[in-house]
Parts: C-alpha cells; sequence; structure tokens
C-alpha cells in the first residue's frame, strides 16, 4: 500500500531503526484485508478521504484564475509560494483549518478562509504562519478571516512561537463591517494579541508584500521588527481615495506609504527589500537572531520506532458508519511508535481506554473512547488525566463517544458527578492537549473528552466524524415525542405520516450540521485531516506544543 | 653479475610493471647513491621518488611556497624550501638547487622533465659540482637543442631527416629547381615566420611560382624580409618517438615506439605504445633509427628521438631528440615490464644497461590520458584552483596505474603545468586497453575546477581513434564531432533534482539530531502538506540550457517530476549514500535503477553517470541581481548633508567641474569630518551653503548637473 508510511532516508542513515521488543505492551492485530466488512470499510472511508483532497486542493489554488494572474504578472508570488519560500525547504507546514468558510457565504467563495495559517520551521524553529491571500476578494477580512487569524494567534500564544504576518490586505470587509470591527473577538484583538505576545517574548515579525491599510496598518506597525518589499508595500492609515476625501491631497499610494517612506522617512518599516523572495530572505534572516533556545520538557526518546502495522489499515478498521463498533486500540497501534501501548486500568471502566505511549518519540498520555462512558470509565479517565498532568505528559484525546449513560441505574450511579469529574480534570489540566475527533462526539462526551470548549492546543477531525449536541435521529425522536404529546394535549390525530414529515428535516439538518465540513467552516476545529496523517499531525502539534514550558495543573473541586 | 636478478624481467607475464618485482639492489648503486635530489615538482616527483625507495635511494625533494603540503613533498624523505611560487625563482634556480643538493649530501640530482631537465648548463654546474646530473652530457643536450646542429648530424649518421630548402639562393628559378629535387606537395614557409603568416601548401608544380611570390610578398610585408625555406608537406603527419637507453659503456638499446599524434596547441593528450598500423619492419626500422641517432651524438642515458610520420608514404622523419625522461613513458614500461627510473639510475652509477637489445620485448597495448586542469570548451583555457573533490580509478600494478602529484582538496596552482594525472592502462591488445581506458576514466571523478576529462572520453570514443587513424591534425579535423552541442538527457535532469531534494532532507536531518529535539517530525517528515501535494520548481542551467523541474512531493520520499513543463510526470524516487568520499544517488524512475556519483560545491551540483560528468549549475536568486535597488534611490544631482553639523569647508564653488567621488565640501559635527562628495559627473549648479555654516541632516548643500556625455 502506498499509504504507508516509511522514511526509507531515514531509515538508511540508522537513525531510526525499526525494532521489535517489549511485545508485551504492543498492541493490535494484523488485519484481514480482504474480509468484505474491512474492504467496505475501507473504501467507504477512502471516499470521503479522496473528496477531502478534491475539496482541499481546489482551495489551495486560492482566488479567481484572474485574480491569480493579475497578482503573478505583478512579480508577486502567490501566498503559498511565500509561505513555501519562507519555510525551510524541507520543513512540513502544518495547515489550520483549511476548510475555513468552506460554504459559508451562500453564494461567496473564500477559500480557506482568505488567510492561510499554520506552523512551519524558518531556520528550524517552529513558527506560526498568517498569511493574507490577496487573490481572495483583495485580500480582505470577512468575519470567518479574523476568526482564523485570532485562532492562529492563540496557537501562537499558547505554544510559545513566534509570528510571522504575510501581509497583503485590503483591511475588513466594509460589506461585514458589523461583524468584523467591534466586538471582542473581532479585528482589534488581534493587534491586542500582538502586544501582548510581544510582551511575553514571541516574536512578532511582519512581512509587508502588498497594501495594509487602515486597522492593517498596525500589523507591522505592532510588529517587533518588520520588512516591506518596495515598490509594492504600502502602509497608511488612509489611503489615497480617503486622503482625497478628507483632504483633498492628491498623493500616490508610494508616496502616502511606500517602502522607500516608510524606511527612510517615518522608521514605520525596519528593512527593505526588493521583492517577494528577498523580503522572505529578510525574515528569515531576522528569525535567526531571535536567539530563541528549545529546551526540552519531556523525556524524548533515542530512537523513533514506525507501527508495526500498515496505517492505512484505519480505513478498513473504523469505516464510516458510526454505528458498527471496533477496538479503538487498533487505532491507537497505528498512531503510535513500534505500536507500544501501555495501558493502564485495563481491566475497569473498559468503554475508555488509557495508557501511555510514545509519538516521534515524544511522550503522549491517551484517552480513547472504546463505547458509551459510565461511571467507572469516567473515574478511570479523571484519575489517568492527573497522572499525566501531575507527570507533564501530554495529552492525545481520540474522541468518538455518543455520551455519557443515560437511564435510572445510570443516574442513581451518579454520572452526572463522575462525569463531572473528568471534565474538571480536562478542564484544568494544564498539559498540551490534543484532541482528534475520529467519529461521533455527541453532548456532554464532547466535554469530557476535550472538546473545543476545553481548549485543546489542537482540535483535528476527521472526515468521518459528527458532531452534534445529540444524534440527528435521537433529537428527532426527542421532538417527536414532545410534538405527539401537545398533539394528544390538544386532542388531535398524530399519524405516522405527521411524524415521518416532522422528523425528515430535523435529521437532515442534524446531519447537515454534524459534518466536519460545516464544522471545520465555522473554525470548530483546527482542520479535517486525512486518518493515515494522523500519526504525523499529532507529531508535528506535539513539537509544536513542545515548544512552551509544561505549567503545574491545579485542579478545581473533585465532587465526591 | 650484478644484474642477475633483473635479467628475468622481459618473461614477465603482465607487463605492466613495476615496484613487485623482487629486485636484489646493485651495490654499486646503494654505494655510490644513497640520497639523490629531485628537482622537480607534481607526479614526475612522485613517481621517481617511489622507484629510488623500492631501491633503498633516499630522496630529498625541494619545494617553493605554494608546494608546502604538496605530494612530492610527503613522500620524500627530506624537502627543502627553495623560494617563493614562480619557476624562475624556485625550481629553476640552479643555485639553489645545487645547494639543497650539498646540504643535504645528494649524491646525485633527477631533474624530472621541464624546468631543468634539458638544462645544458646546470648539467654542467652539476658536474663542477661533483654531482651526478641523472640524465645526458650537457654537450648532448646542447647539440639536440640546437635544431639546425641536430639536424646536421642526423644527416650525417644516414637518420632520415625531412627533405627541405634552407639556402641562400632566393631566386624563383633556384627555388623551383630545389622544390623539384624535394618532391610535390612541398611547403614554402617565410625564414622569419609564424603565425601562418608566408605560408603556403603547394601540391603540384604548376602552382609553385604563385604561391612563391605571393608568399614572398606576404612574408616582406608581415616581416620585412622576403627570405623563405621550402619544406616537404606532409598529409596528417603522425608524431611517433622511440625510446633509446644509452650507458656509459657503449650500450644503446631501444625500448620501441610511441604514438604520441592526438595534441591540442602542441601538447599531447593521448599517447599509445606501440604505435597502431606499424608494421614489423617499419618498427624495427624505427627502432633501429633511433639507435643510431642516439649513437652518433654520444647519447648516455634516457631519451626520446621524436620522427614525423607520413602515413601516405609510410616514411618517417627525423624531428628532435628529447634528452629527458618523456612524460608519457609510462606507456613504455607498460608494455615493456621495465622501470625506466631504474634503468636512470644505474646509467647514471656508471652501471651496463641491464639488458641487451634482443632481450627487450614488448607485449599488450598501452594508453596514458593526461588530465589537465583545463576547459576543452573554451579553447582549452588551462584553469587553476582547487580540487575540491577528486575520485581516482582504483589502480593495482598489473593493467591500471595513476601517476598524479595532488590529492583531493589540494590546489592546482597557476605557477605550473596544470596537468592533475596521467591515467596509464594496459591490454592484451589495443582495443582491451581502449576499453580499460574508457572504463577507467568514468572512474575518474574531479569537481572544483574544469578538467579535459570529458573531453578525452569523446576522443577515443571517436570511430576514427578506435580505428587508429591518429595524426597530429585529429581534433581540427573532427572538431564538430568532439565538441557537438550537449544535451542533458531527463533522467539525469530527475536525478539532479532528486539529489538537491535528498541533499535538503541529509541537512535536516543533520542539523536536527544536534538538538534537543532529533526526531521532530518538522525536520524528519519533508515537505509535508496536509490533504494536498508540495509543488516546487527547480532551475538548473547545463550545457548553457535553461532547465525548469517541477516536483510533486506525492507521497514520503516520492516524487513526481516534470521537465520543462512538457512530457510526463514521472514517479522518481531513491537514496543518497555516503560512498568514499562522495555521495552515490540512487535513483528509481519506473522499473530503473541508477547509479550516479554526486557532488555539490557552492552552486554547481557534479552527476557522475555511467557515461559522463554533468554540470548543474544552480542559478543564483535573481533578489541578488537586484540588490543593488535596495539602495533607496536619491537624486544624484543634489548632495545632501549627512549629518546635522557645520560647514567646515567647501571645496568647490559654481560652475565647477566635478567627477564621481570628488569631494564637494567638509561638514563638521561631533568633532568628526564628513567629506560630502559628488554622486555623479557633472557640472556644480549652484552653492547652497557658504563656510561656517549649520545645516539641519539632509539639507541640500549644493546642486550638480550631470555633464552630457
Amino acid at each position: 500500500m502506498m499509504l504507508r508510511k516509511r522514511n526509507l532516508f531515514v531509515r538508511n542513515l540508522r537513525y531510526i531503526t525499526r525494532m521489535i521488543h517489549d511485545e508485551a505492551i504492543t498492541i493490535g492485530s494484523e488485519q484481514d484485508t480482504k474480509s468484505p466488512e474491512y474492504q467496505e470499510n475501507y473504501v467507504q472511508m477512502k471516499c470521503l478521504v479522496d473528496k477531502l483532497k478534491k475539496t482541499v486542493e481546489k482551495i489551495v489554488e486560492g482566488g479567481e484564475y484572474k485574480a491569480r494572474e493579475r497578482h503573478v504578472k505583478k512579480g508577486k508570488l502567490l501566498p503559498r509560494e511565500r509561505i513555501n519560500t519562507l519555510l525551510d525547504a524541507t520543513s512540513p507546514f502544518l495547515e489550520f483549518s483549511q476548510l475555513a468558510g468552506f460554504e459559508l457565504y451562500n453564494n461567496e467563495e473564500v477559500p480557506a478562509g482568505g488567510i492561510i495559517t499554520g506552523i512551519g520551521r524558518v531556520e528550524g524553529t517552529e513558527c506560526v504562519i498568517i498569511a493574507n491571500d490577496p487573490t481572495v476578494k483583495g485580500g480582505t477580512y470577512y468575519p470567518i478571516t479574523v476568526k482564523k487569524q485570532l485562532r492562529a494567534q492563540e496557537i501562537a500564544e499558547e505554544n510559545h512561537l513566534p509570528c510571522i504576518y504575510l501581509v497583503d490586505s485590503g483591511g475588513a470587509n466594509l460589506s461585514r463591517q458589523d461583524e468584523v470591527f467591534a466586538d471582542k473577538m473581532h479585528f482589534g484583538r488581534s493587534f491586542y494579541n500582538q502586544a501582548i505576545m510581544s510582551s511575553n517574548g514571541i516574536a512578532q515579525i511582519a512581512v509587508v508584500m502588498g497594501s495594509c491599510t487602515a486597522g492593517g496598518a498596525y500589523v507591522p506597525a505592532m510588529a517587533d521588527e518588520n520588512i516591506i518589499v518596495g515598490n509594492q508595500g504600502t502602509i497608511f492609515l488612509a489611503g489615497p481615495p480617503l486622503v482625497k476625501a478628507s483632504t483633498g491631497e492628491d498623493v500616490t499610494a508610494e508616496d502616502l506609504g511606500g517602502a522607500a517612506l516608510h524606511c527612510r522617512t517615518s522608521g514605520v518599516t525596519d528593512h527593505y527589500a526588493v521583492d517577494d523572495t528577498h523580503a522572505l530572505y529578510l525574515a528569515r534572516q531576522v528569525v535567526k537572531d531571535l536567539n530563541r533556545q528549545r529546551p526540552m520538557h519531556v523525556n524524548v526518546d533515542k530512537q523513533v520506532d514506525i507501527p508495526l502495522y500498515p496505517v492505512d489499515d484505519i480505513y478498513g478498521i473504523v469505516g464510516t458508519n458510526l454505528k458498527r463498533p471496533y477496538d479503538v486500540r487498533e487505532v491507537i497501534a497505528r498512531i503510535v511508535d513500534g505500536s507500544r501501548f501501555r495501558e493502564f486500568k485495563a481491566q475497569y471502566g473498559e468503554t475508555l481506554v488509557t495508557g501511555f505511549a510514545k509519538i516521534y518519540g515524544y511522550p503522549v498520555g491517551i484517552v480513547a473512547n472504546n463505547g458509551v462512558l459510565f461511571s467507572q470509565s469516567a473515574l478511570k479517565g479523571t484519575h489517568f488525566v492527573q497522572l499525566c498532568a501531575q507527570r507533564k505528559i501530554p495529552l492525545i484525546f481520540l474522541q468518538n463517544i455518543t455520551g455519557f449513560m443515560v437511564g435510572k441505574d445510570a443516574e442513581a450511579g451518579g454520572i452526572a458527578k463522575n462525569g463531572a469529574k473528568l471534565v474538571t480534570a480536562v478542564a484544568c489540566a494544564r498539559v498540551p492537549k490534543i484532541t482528534v475527533m475520529i467519529g461521533g462526539s455527541y453532548g456532554a462526551g464532547n466535554f469530557g473528552m476535550c472538546g473545543r470548549a476545553y481548549s485543546p492546543r489542537f482540535l483535528y477531525t476527521w472526515p468521518n466524524a459528527k458532531i452534534s449536541v445529540m444524534g440527528g435521529e435521537q433529537a428527532a425522536d426527542v421532538f417527536a415525542q414532545i410534538t405527539k404529546q401537545k398533539y394528544i394535549r390538544d386532542g388531535k390525530q398524530w399519524t405516522m405520516e405527521e411524524e415521518e414529515n416532522l422528523k425528515r428535516p430535523l435529521i437532515e439538518r442534524f446531519e447537515r450540521q454534524g459534518s466536519p465540513y460545516y464544522a471545520s467552516a465555522r473554525l470548530w476545529d483546527d482542520g479535517v485531516i486525512n486518518p493515515v496523517d494522523t500519526r504525523v499531525v499529532l507529531g508535528l502539534s506535539l513539537s509544536a506544543a513542545l515548544n512552551a514550558p509544561i505549567p503545574e495543573s491545579k485542579f478545581g473541586i473533585f465532587r465526591m | 653479475m650484478h644484474l642477475t636478478g633483473k635479467i628475468q624481467i622481459p618473461i614477465l607475464q603482465c607487463s605492466m610493471l613495476i615496484s613487485h618485482r623482487n629486485l636484489h639492489v646493485s651495490k654499486v648503486i646503494s654505494g655510490q647513491f644513497n640520497k639523490i635530489l629531485i628537482a622537480n615538482r607534481g607526479e614526475i616527483a612522485c613517481r621517481v621518488a617511489r622507484t629510488a625507495k623500492r631501491l633503498g635511494v633516499k630522496t630529498v625533494a625541494v619545494y617553493s611556497d605554494v608546494d608546502k603540503d604538496s605530494l612530492h613533498v610527503e613522500q620524500a624523505d627530506e624537502a627543502y624550501f627553495i623560494g617563493p611560487a614562480p619557476s624562475n625563482q624556485s625550481y629553476l634556480r640552479q643555485d639553489k638547487i645545487i645547494s639543497v643538493a650539498k646540504k643535504s649530501k645528494c649524491q646525485a640530482i633527477h631533474p624530472g622533465y621541464g624546468f631543468l631537465s634539458e638544462n645544458a648548463e646546470f648539467a654542467e654546474l652539476c658536474q663542477k659540482e661533483n654531482i651526478t646530473f641523472i640524465g645526458p652530457s650537457a654537450d648532448a643536450i646542447k647539440n639536440m637543442g640546437i635544431k639546425s646542429t641536430s639536424k646536421d648530424m642526423m644527416i650525417k649518421a644516414g637518420v632520415p631527416v625531412i627533405a627541405g630548402y634552407h639556402g641562400d639562393a632566393q631566386s624563383n628559378e633556384s627555388l623551383l629547381l630545389e622544390a623539384r629535387k624535394m618532391g610535390f606537395p612541398l611547403m614554402i614557409k617565410a625564414v622569419c615566420g609564424g603565425g601562418g603568416k608566408g605560408m603556403r601548401i603547394v601540391l603540384k608544380e604548376s602552382e609553385f611560382i604563385e604561391a612563391l611570390e605571393s608568399a614572398k610578398t606576404e612574408s616582406e610585408k608581415a616581416f620585412g624580409d622576403s627570405a623563405i625555406l621550402l619544406e616537404r608537406y606532409i598529409n596528417n603527419p603522425r608524431h611517433i618517438e622511440v625510446q633509446i637507453f644509452a650507458d656509459k659503456h657503449g650500450n644503446v638499446v631501444h625500448m620501441f615506439e610511441r604514438d604520441c599524434s592526438i595534441q591540442r596547441r602542441h601538447q599531447k593528450i593521448i599517447e599509445e605504445a606501440p604505435a597502431p598500423g606499424i608494421s614489423e619492419n617499419l618498427r624495427s626500422d624505427l627502432g633501429a633509427t633511433a639507435v643510431r641517432a642516439a649513437k652518433a651524438v654520444g647519447y648516455i642515458g634516457a631519451g626520446t628521438v621524436e620522427f614525423i610520420m607520413d602515413c601516405d608514404r609510410n616514411s618517417f622523419y627525423f624531428m628532435e631528440m628529447n634528452t629527458r625522461l618523456q612524460v608519457e613513458h609510462p606507456i613504455t614500461e607498460a608494455i615493456t615490464g621495465l622501470d625506466l627510473v631504474e634503468w636512470q639510475l644505474y646509467v647514471a652509477a656508471g652501471e651496463e644497461l641491464p639488458l641487451k637489445q634482443a632481450q627487450i620485448n614488448f607485449q599488450g597495448h598501452a594508453f596514458e590520458a593526461r588530465i589537465y586542469a583545463e576547459d576543452p570548451r573554451r579553447n582549452f583555457l588551462p584553469g587553476a584552483g582547487k580540487l575540491s573533490y577528486m575520485r581516482i580509478p582504483e589502480a593495482n600494478n598489473e593493467t591500471i596505474r595513476v601517476e598524479t602529484g595532488v590529492r583531493e582538496k589540494d590546489e592546482v596552482s597557476i605557477h605550473y603545468d596544470p596537468m592533475i594525472a596521467k591515467l596509464i592502462v594496459w591490454g592484451k591488445d589495443r582495443e582491451e586497453a581502449l576499453a580499460i581506458l574508457k572504463s577507467k576514466l568514468n572512474d575518474y571523478n574531479i569537481a572544483g575546477l574544469n578538467t579535459n576529462i570529458e573531453f578525452i572520453k569523446d576522443l577515443c570514443s571517436h570511430s576514427n581513434f578506435r580505428q587508429g587513424q591518429v595524426h597530429t591534425g585529429f581534433i581540427e579535423e573532427h572538431f564538430q564531432e568532439l565538441f557537438r552541442k550537449l544535451h542533458v538527457p531527463n533522467e539525469v535532469v530527475a536525478q539532479a533534482a532528486l539529489a538537491l531534494i535528498l541533499y535538503e532532507d541529509t541537512h535536516s536531518l543533520r542539523s536536527s539530531f544536534t538538538t534537543s529535539d532529533p526526531f521532530s517530525p518538522f525536520a524528519t517528515e519533508t515537505g509535508l502538506r496536509l490533504n494536498h501535494t508540495l509543488t516546487r520548481t527547480f532551475s538548473f542551467n547545463v550545457c548553457n540550457d535553461d532547465i525548469k523541474v517541477e516536483v510533486k512531493y506525492v507521497e514520503p520520499e516520492v516524487y513526481s517530476m516534470r521537465i520543462n513543463q512538457i512530457g510526463p510526470w514521472r514517479r522518481v524516487t531513491g537514496t543518497l549514500r555516503k560512498k568514499e568520499n562522495s555521495l552515490e544517488l540512487c535513483t528509481e524512475v519506473g522499473e530503473t535503477i541508477t547509479k550516479t556519483r554526486i557532488i555539490k560545491i557552492y552552486n554547481k551540483l557534479h552527476l557522475f553517470t555511467k557515461d559522463r560528468e554533468w554540470q548543474f549549475n544552480i542559478p543564483p536568486i535573481k533578489f541578488l541581481h537586484d540588490l543593488t535597488k535596495c539602495q533607496i534611490k536619491l537624486d544624484p544631482c543634489k548632495a545632501l548633508s549627512p549629518i546635522p553639523g557645520f560647514v567646515e569647508k567647501l571645496c568647490v564653488t559654481k560652475g565647477d567641474a566635478v567627477k564621481i567621488g570628488d569631494a564637494l565640501l567638509v561638514i563638521n559635527a561631533m568633532k568628526m569630518e564628513h567629506i560630502v562628495r559628488a554622486s555623479i559627473d557633472g557640472i556644480v549648479e549652484d552653492v547652497l551653503c557658504s563656510t561656517g555654516d549649520n545645516v539641519p541632516k539632509d539639507k541640500i548643500l549644493i546642486k550638480l548637473t550631470q555633464s552630457v556625455s
């Protein structure tokens, strides 16, 4: 299978060797790849992955052809070329929320939300890159653009990563000014973040490669060190048309806020570049001189083994039918180094799998759903999360949860307070937390398993996932029952047909809104990923997260 | 009887001799010479030292400034500094060399070739200082050095000399008479001639007078002298030479001939022994004639009698005699199994030649290729510089020999001959030897400076060369084929792109290993993008063609490549491994695996494929060209104050003409003087300040008008 991750080159250098030992803690099993179930699952998941790739491939093209052509003709690099040029040639780019803005604004397409964000290495230093895409509506800020930029800044702040802004934007999208300007988490927050990050020693570097008008002018102005491209980048609070309108002054953009002015006279910018490539080269030099050190706060393995089983088995194991159960250990076996997993409390609360493993040599504690959460499972999860917090081991949540157990027995057993313990532990644990939604994410299960509201450092979704307050069918059943009772109270006739008509649109709406595309378009996650990339995405996220020291955790009251 | 050990030499089966024979060392040698000075450098100094060492003779090297760390110094037992790099201040300084010889108590001096090897004065000086000069007598050198003297001596000894008329009778009639005597075709040359001026080739008698007159006129115009001479014209001549050896006891032998016809700018590139297409009769005739020539001048030691051969008539003529060991002597050693340096030492020690003529035989065929630092495609422009990378074919004493005076990382100095090495191969016949030569040239990889290796490969692959149809005009005749425009194959381009990618990967991993975070996927999962593939474009310049390669990172370590935006996307994968001092790139394209040696020096990627070297130039980033623009343009007509201060002195007044860099005025600020200079050639249009003025920064002080040129 081509999808198997192998690193021939690395293997040749003998730095990473595949060694099989510690058999006692290796998990997983060979899959019967010929079985109809495996095959069916495989094909269905592959379909979803192919659709995802096709969608993203279109998105990474950027704006419309004409806009791109116009951009390139000016001698500018396209935003993704800029990122490739800025990053170390070999560096991966852990891109966030490619689906941002996807089918969000009815007939307006905003590929990637008009802004490209992600983490890559620049001169060996992991940095958050925030690049406007001027080929998408002139790089103007839609609400989702603002949200995506703020999220990238949040990632930078939490993980202590320098920020590099590749600015080329027409500023706020005027037709949506009410959604981007005034609120706490609107445009202004971006500059607040810059100031706060700078004060915390998180470098803010801006490269002005196009216009930076009005509010946009503050991106370079708030930066620690900045670069501007000559005869291309401009910075001003008011552009020539507004100047003309306000003061009657006739002035060109270049004279008003070009590189020559800002490098020589105003001092708004520090470095003058002759073109995009030069500007990005200068940005790399700036990063080189950040004098950053990277102390490792965890023990990293001296060697890294790849999983024992083909990674794309995940397709055949998981499939797309959320009702079909499988053992989540088979997934873990295809994510962690050498498929080694030291399970914690294996015989207790079996619907939650917890244990220790390594990913790219980094230690992790894994919390994974293997069925509905019972009191026991919640207690076990709480214990394990506390262990990891105490030991400062990053936590990985593999979320596939229909919710906490309901019913008389469960309530009597204190499922509410036990679930609350898990929620408390997850909320208070200050180790890096990374969540992957690998299946369903419903109700309070989302909270206990470190959903978006619990501020995991990163949250990714598989294309087969479903996110909603409850399952569509259950919601429809609840709604139908309530309506039926109302009908009965009113003495009206309740027909099966009526019930169908009531339920169908609701199920459809839940189906649509539960889709990972819907979620990711609204930035409820940091991106939809191919399940076979899970290991590398987690590795990259851990690598980034470990830039920040791991603080002590302090837990709230656990209701006993 | 001290030679008994050596008598068996010619019976050697495989003839590529040297060092392995278990010789018992002549008592005369160890008695007379226990230490010799080698008055040379480079490969020949190393080569002489090797034989001396084998014979138990100590060696003393001399070196100039730039040669201190060179191989010949390393290989000698002692070494002495003799002066600066230019050879007239070091290797040609007879006094210094003699004084080193005395200081180090050497009994003899081996001059090698070049430098002092054919310097009669030096040979005399040695004799005077009672040091044995390993070479012929000063008289022999002198006689052979003067062309006319040597020719006369040869004519007397019955050695054929190229027919010609060098007389004073310059009338058309008498010259025609001489021409008739000589026969046609013939050549008319200006006595003072050079550069082809006043030179005519006359194919038949009817053309003679007309050609003669035009030659005379041209000569008169060019040199102010119309005297001409006549010479037999040889069409496509071959350069054939015979190795001879003579001792002080009257013994003279020859060691068969060498063909050195393949030359550029009168320097040999490929030599072979025996000469191809020479009949047994002709061969023995050549040998006997050479011996006769040597005897005629009372020659002693190793020498070479050069002949020019007329292929059309199967006849040869004496050209000159070289009174030294030749560069190409190893091919004679290869076919005869003899060590000529060893013989030189015996002869110099006054011993008899180790073998009689009848005992000297030859076997098989040998080639020598001279590897030069030069650029054949730029008219063989000699080069110099660092041998950043050098891979030498594995030598065995039987069929492959490499004579070199340099190692990897050594400099090829501008002060000396740009020859890097000689590759000598032996095969049981010409075909086999040629095959070995080609294959071993493939193993000879040099990067850091241009060499003629690829050119030699092209030469010896030429069908006429394969058939032994060599002559001194070979390169000119086949210029078009030898210097055809090269087009790099697409597979090789893919290899170059892959090599760059793998280089980057290696670098990334290497730099990651030293950190606290060695396996971060940011370092190991190169080029990863989520849900799409990274596409990059690599630009190269190869053989003056610009090439672009688009590369898609389709899977870990698997790439899809397309060249120049046309043709199919090819799936490429591979590995880069360290092998000896270079990297071996293993490329898998489709079903084929190719191995290529790779070396990258700055912006040049060298690929040594199975049949040739390709140099990929990586063009510099565009902005480097544009960086001058980085200086924000100021109006060059206005001289501004660079700093707030006061005008201390005005150097110009209105109307003065100034040139770029001329001082306009001096500003004094913070006790420092700042000179404001003109940035254009022009006229002072206006002076806007006067001495003592306080000026702010960036005030216009002087206006200039640009001169119209």
